[in-house]
């Protein structure tokens, strides 16, 4: 019983991670790109659609795991749409009620969450497949590393683009502290790189970024450690698979060989 | 040109080309250095020995910026084929006179990691990597990189001027006595290196010649000032379109390879920087125009393929 709790746990510890790192849905599944691009001008906004995103992949997970007996397959995906919309609608008018200040940044963004292919995505590949713990879980990994990596993203275009970070001018306190130690009356004034905060930026970082997090990962596996992504149990990886009817798309907790356990054990044991 | 034989007297097979010229991609990248010295001399006569200064820095910043990548990246050292050098300096040449000297370092290592190293070095560059930093500044400091005042000249530069309806002295623009980026005033020292590159056979007419012709066409169709000779030849020598038509559209790596395919794209420069002079919200659009040129390289190259030796028929054979 014992050993079942713990292998539970960690199963669910390895999706919630897969989602975290290994599977990031920006920087390795290169999803969602559209509030990605478009609402990482300061870090502020990254975190908070991170969040937003984060809340309303959660629940619609949970929802659509608890209903994929229910769903008939042939309408599954305007039925996923409806829930999605449902936690959307939600999401915006508390938004709307109690932050207004991220509310106006961030805009049209929040009502196109309802299209965030990660949300979506997440529902097809997993949550219409999976029990309800797993399904949380994985939503909540996703979730994470969306806004991990909307974040990352929105910090340093913020600093390059603005001199701030979180909105507090980093770089000109840093000069003006720098110039009086070494006794300089007057501190430099960072000169903003505007581009940064433009649109052709958020290409620049993203680009940027996804290099460090390969070069990271593969670091890595030179020292032996796994950063493979989760497999669902035949020798190819699901995102270059190219059977659509596969029902052991990307994770498969419930097969009887175990892919989950197989792949962390593989990986403990190198 | 040097046209050297490869003598070979056992019958052994190496693969083509079999007959060479002398010219290596270093003594290309050295005629154009050479070729741009004229305008950098006038450019450091006309505004002070702060462009020389900037100059300077802005091609140490290219060059060094290339020394440090290929260390880093545990590559060949390319720093001796001195394309790294004519980044520099054509970018350089497209700084305003009193820019700070910051300007040019961010410029040169934005122009040889971003735009030319992480796309692969040299020839596999997809745009061209002096212009491309030149935009990334202009989008970036707007204020620094339109503004014209230094010591010498104060006021609006001659394509402003003339945007605004005022007449500007044809023998300043020729001689280049006037506001403007450091390479870009004079028309004369440019023609002397253009000249020069002609002569050597380091660039041919094709596409400059589209270029300004078509340039021109557009302005006396579209310009509404009618045949105003005055006019036309003022838009012509005004800002970077010399330097960009002889120095810029003819780098090897971003125009089309193929003759027909340089007439295209010759042509499609004049157009869109007739469009971007004319109806767009700035007064110059050949830095534009020449990158919106470049992207469109593979596709102008594909439409303009030739046909195999041998082959009958166009591209479509070819293509099979």
């Amino acid at each position: 019983m014992m050993r079942e709790v713990l292998r539970l746990k960690s199963k669910n510890g390895t999706i919630f991670f897969n989602g975290l790192v290994k599977e990031n849905p920006t920087f390795v599944l290169t999803l969602g790109m559209c509030p990605t691009l478009a609402v990482t001008t300061s870090a502020v906004n990254g975190l908070g659609m991170g969040l937003t995103t984060t809340a309303v992949l959660v629940l619609s997970n949970v929802i659509i795991s608890l209903l994929r007996r229910i769903i008939p397959n042939r309408v599954r995906i305007p039925a996923f749409i409806v829930i999605v919309a449902s936690f959307v609608t939600m999401a915006e008018l508390l938004l709307e009620g109690f932050i207004p200040g991220l509310y106006d940044a961030l805009g049209i963004y929040i009502p196109l969450i309802v299209v965030n292919c990660i949300i979506l995505g997440r529902a097809e590949s997993f949550a219409s497949k999976n029990a309800v713990v797993p399904s949380f879980f994985d939503g909540l990994g996703m979730g994470l590393g969306f806004t991990a990596a909307l974040t990352a993203i929105g910090i340093v275009r913020e600093l390059l683009g603005a001199g701030e970070v979180f909105g507090f001018p980093v770089i000109n306190n840093a000069l003006a502290g720098l110039s009086s130690a070494i006794g300089m009356s007057e501190p430099p004034e960072y000169v903003p790189i505007s581009i940064f905060v433009l649109a052709p930026g958020a290409f620049f970082v993203l680009a940027a970024l996804t290099a460090l997090q390969n070069k990271v990962k593969r670091s890595m596996q030179e020292k032996g450690r796994s950063a493979d992504k989760i497999q669902s149990g035949c020798s190819t990886d699901c995102t270059a698979c190219g059977e659509s009817g596969c029902a052991h798309r990307f994770v498969d907790v419930n097969a009887p060989s175990g892919s989950v356990a197989a792949a962390d054990k593989n990986g403990k044991e190198e | 040109m040097e046209v050297v034989i490869v003598e070979d007297n056992k019958f052994r097979v190496s693969s083509n080309p079999h007959v060479r010229a002398g010219d290596t991609t270093a003594r290309i990248m050295q005629y154009v250095l050479i070729a741009l010295l004229p305008a950098t001399i006038f450019g450091v006569f006309n505004f002070g020995l702060h462009a020389l200064w900037l100059v300077a820095v802005t091609v140490a910043s290219a060059v060094l910026s290339e020394y440090l990548f290929d260390r880093g990246m545990k590559r060949k050292n390319t720093v001796t084929d001195f394309s790294a050098a004519v980044t520099g300096l054509l970018l350089a040449l497209n700084l305003p006179p009193a820019a700070p000297l910051w300007i040019g370092v961010i410029g040169g290592v934005f122009a040889i990691i971003v735009v030319k190293m992480l796309f692969g070095g040299l020839g596999q560059n997809f745009m061209n990597p002096a212009l491309g930093a030149r935009c990334f500044l202009l989008i970036s400091f707007t204020s620094i990189m339109t503004s014209f005042d230094c010591d010498a000249y104060t006021g609006a530069t001659p394509l402003a001027a003339i945007r605004a309806g005022e007449q500007v002295g044809l023998s300043d623009m020729v001689l280049g006595t006037m506001a403007g980026t450091i390479g870009e005033t004079s028309v004369i020292a440019i023609l002397i290196g253009a000249v020069f590159l002609l002569v050597m056979r380091v660039i041919d007419l094709r596409v400059p010649a589209s270029y300004l012709i078509s340039f021109a066409l557009f302005i006396l169709l579209f310009g509404g000032r009618g045949f105003d000779v005055q006019y036309i030849v003022s838009q012509l020598a005004g800002g970077g379109l010399m330097l960009g038509a002889f120095f810029m559209a003819t780098d090897y790596v971003t125009r089309p390879i193929t003759a027909r395919g340089q007439y295209v794209y010759g042509v499609f420069l004049g157009i869109m920087t007739g469009i971007f002079r004319l109806f767009g919200a700035s007064a110059e659009g050949v830095s534009y125009a020449i990158i919106l040129g470049n992207l469109l390289v593979p596709l102008i190259e594909q439409f303009t393929r030739p046909a195999a030796f041998g082959k009958k028929g166009t591209r479509k054979g070819a293509a099979k």
